[in-house]
């Protein structure tokens, strides 16, 4: 099927269009209504508690904080392809699969905000590792955790998020390559928002795609619109049944934009035009999303409204959580570094707990 | 004159060197159209070209290993570690080949880069944001570690490394990159690579710190003149190869050596220098030496970030005891 779609030869997948139109493609397996209702509510969670954050950045009570507006349907769309024991491994944008695989949204604030142990995901409850910030390190991870699962035979395969500007690092192409050798079952994708900080995605690399990075490795390799969660879902199940039958890596190009600033840190009016931006928008998944629903009758405007206000009560309650948990004490600062904390390293906790 | 932030000096002394040197390149991520994301580089690329000053891919191995052969071929190449937490991929390019090409080829290939990175915490920044490695820099054969604390500093400074024949780490403390101010010449000027800068003088002990930390040690010596206590504040600016001299000038007047850094402890610039004093100051000595350092964790996320930072208040109660303690 991956054949279908080569993107040397310019073809990407798209299922739903911007407006809300879906056209399905023989073969490719299709979300049912009710899927993509449930898909877009985690959508609007997610966007709702994404531009709660950001505000309460503005209101400096979060610290510098990665937005994912206008990638939801990626990392959502993928994890709703897969099984819930598959490997989630993530980059920094990833809040939307975060929300669908039922890992609380206190837990991503709370990261964000400052407080490892928000981090403490258990492994055989979420399969999830936490945010990865040294780019694209964490796909080699992803190589690994599907070698394991391959090793011990259990069907579960390893999903690994990138950013367009992490295809640069040579990690990026260890990690496909690893896993094209072992016949792995990860699964690679990339969120291509066109930019990285600053740095235009034309300016990363002269092929006119990424996904065609994977054939050098071996890799079927396809491009989707990463703004329409269908195809999204379509391409990481086909993806994921070539893992589960022993066939190897996918790597898929989630095309996307970036609505938002890198980080709160970030002026984009440096290196962007409000134009472009808004070519954009008319794209958002969410829109495109919600006017399928619509269309179909399966939610109004009213219930949309409602839901805003819900999702919204709900961050802030999350948010709070988070806020007036207690802050680490000295003794956490220390005591995770090795199961058994060394005598030389108590003696200086000792010794600093008295300075403090 | 005028006056201009830690961060207006590295871009002035960029611009400075660069009008004088039409070999001098400078890449790294997101240095060329945004001018880097802390603005280090702001305007360089409308001044001198694409050539000169561009947004690299995004890839660390490939800055620094692409700039040993811009080196090799007799350009200057000046490049950005984006945070010293991210220079960590190019490490194997910079220990193994940039530190090493001098030696390996008896001289016939040198290396003159310079390696620029913003370091250290304070900031309440994501993780990999906030940490001091010079250490671990430091440790490397035929690297030099440059930290400069005020803006006057960082500009002669960074002159320097860009003309000095070998590779430096020149590290910024990003803490302080626009919370001070200082008048800066125009111009160009260089401050010597390996030397010391004594802050204040005084006789009751030898302070010795460097970067961020400077601002906190200088309050301290305020603090302490009024309890009595006179401090021989020591900036001591590169990190390898140090001011010995300085140093031990210092300790055989005031008899009592004390070193401040936010890195950690183990291992650190402290256990050197200390162990320095002792090898050649010994007999000096009237107190046990004291080095007052960041923990050895892991730089803590912001909400335990205030564990790691060294205050005023503990310069000041540290360096009391010191300066009061009798045999
Ligand atoms: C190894 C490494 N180098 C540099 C950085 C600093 N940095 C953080 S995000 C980023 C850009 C990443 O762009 P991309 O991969 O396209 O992902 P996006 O942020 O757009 O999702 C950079 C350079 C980092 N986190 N890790």
């Amino acid at each position: 099927m991956f054949e279908k779609f080569d993107p040397r030869e310019g073809k990407k997948l798209e299922i739903m269009n911007e407006n809300g139109e879906i056209t399905p493609i023989n073969e490719i397996p299709l979300m049912n209504d009710s899927q993509i209702l449930e898909g877009y509510l985690v959508m609007l969670k997610t966007r709702v508690a994404d531009e709660w954050a950001i505000s309460l950045q503005r209101q400096g009570r979060m610290p510098t904080f990665p937005p994912t507006k206008g990638q939801e349907a990626i990392p959502l769309g993928a994890l709703m392809a897969l099984n819930q024991d598959d490997w989630f491994v993530i980059a920094y944008r990833e809040l939307s699969g975060w929300l669908y695989r039922g890992i609380p949204l206190r837990n991503w604030y709370g990261y964000y905000y400052g407080n490892e142990k928000y981090a403490h995901l258990p492994t055989n409850k979420y399969h999830t590792f936490p945010p990865s910030v040294p780019i694209a390190s964490q796909l080699l991870h992803t190589s690994g955790l599907a070698y394991a699962e391959k090793f011990k035979k259990t069907g579960r395969l390893a999903i690994g998020f990138v950013g367009d500007g992490g295809t640069s690092e040579g990690d990026f192409h260890e990690a496909l390559n690893f896993a094209a050798v072992w016949k792995a079952g990860a699964i690679f994708i990339i969120q291509n928002n066109h930019y990285a900080i600053s740095c235009p995605r034309e300016k990363q690399t002269i092929t006119p795609t990424l996904a065609e990075k994977g054939f050098a490795y071996g890799i079927p390799s396809i491009q989707v619109d990463g703004n329409d969660i269908l195809s999204v879902y379509g391409a990481v199940k086909m993806a994921a049944e070539r893992g589960r039958n022993g066939l190897g890596p996918t790597l898929i190009e989630a095309v996307t934009y970036r609505l938002g600033p890198h980080t709160t840190a970030d002026d984009p009016t440096l290196y962007r035009s409000e134009e472009e931006v808004e070519l954009w928008k008319p794209k958002d998944p969410l829109i495109r999303t919600e006017k399928y629903l619509l269309s179909k009758e399966l939610l109004t405007s009213e219930k949309i409204e409602a839901l805003k206000e819900e999702f919204l009560a709900f961050a802030k309650e999350e948010f709070q959580s988070v806020e007036t948990s207690e802050d680490p004490t000295i003794e956490e600062t220390y005591n995770y570094h090795y199961k058994e904390l060394p005598e030389i390293m108590k003696e200086q906790l000792k010794e600093r707990k008295e300075r403090k | 004159m005028r006056a201009l932030t830690l961060l207006e000096a590295v871009n002035d002394a960029y611009k400075t060197e660069m009008r004088l040197d039409p070999f001098i390149v400078t890449f790294g991520e997101d240095v060329g159209v945004e001018g880097g994301v802390f603005r280090a580089t702001t305007g360089i690329q409308k001044e001198f070209g694409v050539e000169r000053c561009f947004d690299s891919i995004l890839a660390e191995s490939g800055i620094a290993g692409t700039a040993i052969g811009m080196a090799a071929a007799g350009l200057k190449p000046v490049i950005e570690m984006q945070f010293s937490g991210f220079a960590w991929p190019a490490f194997n390019q910079i220990v193994s080949h940039i530190a090493r090409f001098r030696n390996r080829t008896r001289g016939a290939i040198t290396m003159p880069i310079v390696i620029r990175m913003p370091y250290g915490g304070g900031i309440r920044a994501l993780e990999h944001h906030s940490e001091s490695y010079e250490a671990i820099w430091g440790h490397i054969p035929g690297l030099k570690v440059v930290i400069p604390s005020t803006p006057y500093d960082a500009k002669g400074l960074l002159i320097s490394a860009i003309r000095d024949p070998d590779p430096i780490i020149f590290m910024e403390p990003k803490r302080v990159y626009r919370s001070i101010k200082q008048e800066v010449p125009e111009g160009a000027y260089t401050i010597p690579i390996g030397k010391a800068k004594v802050i204040s003088e005084g006789d009751s002990l030898t302070m010795v710190s460097y970067g961020a930390q400077m601002k906190e040690a200088t309050a301290a010596v305020g603090e302490l003149k009024k309890l009595g206590v006179s401090v021989e504040l020591i900036d001591l600016r590169t990190i390898y190869p140090y001011d010995k001299e300085t140093i031990i000038n210092s300790v055989k007047k005031t008899g009592r050596f004390m070193v401040v850094h936010e890195a950690h402890q183990t291992f650190g610039v402290g256990a050197e220098l200390i162990t320095k004093v002792v090898e050649e100051a010994f007999l000096y000595l009237e107190a046990a030496p004291v080095r007052l350092t960041g923990p050895d964790t892991i730089f803590p996320l912001p909400r335990g970030e205030r564990y790691f930072m060294i205050s005023t208040d503990e310069i000041v109660k540290n360096a009391k005891n010191l300066a009061f303690y009798s045999i």
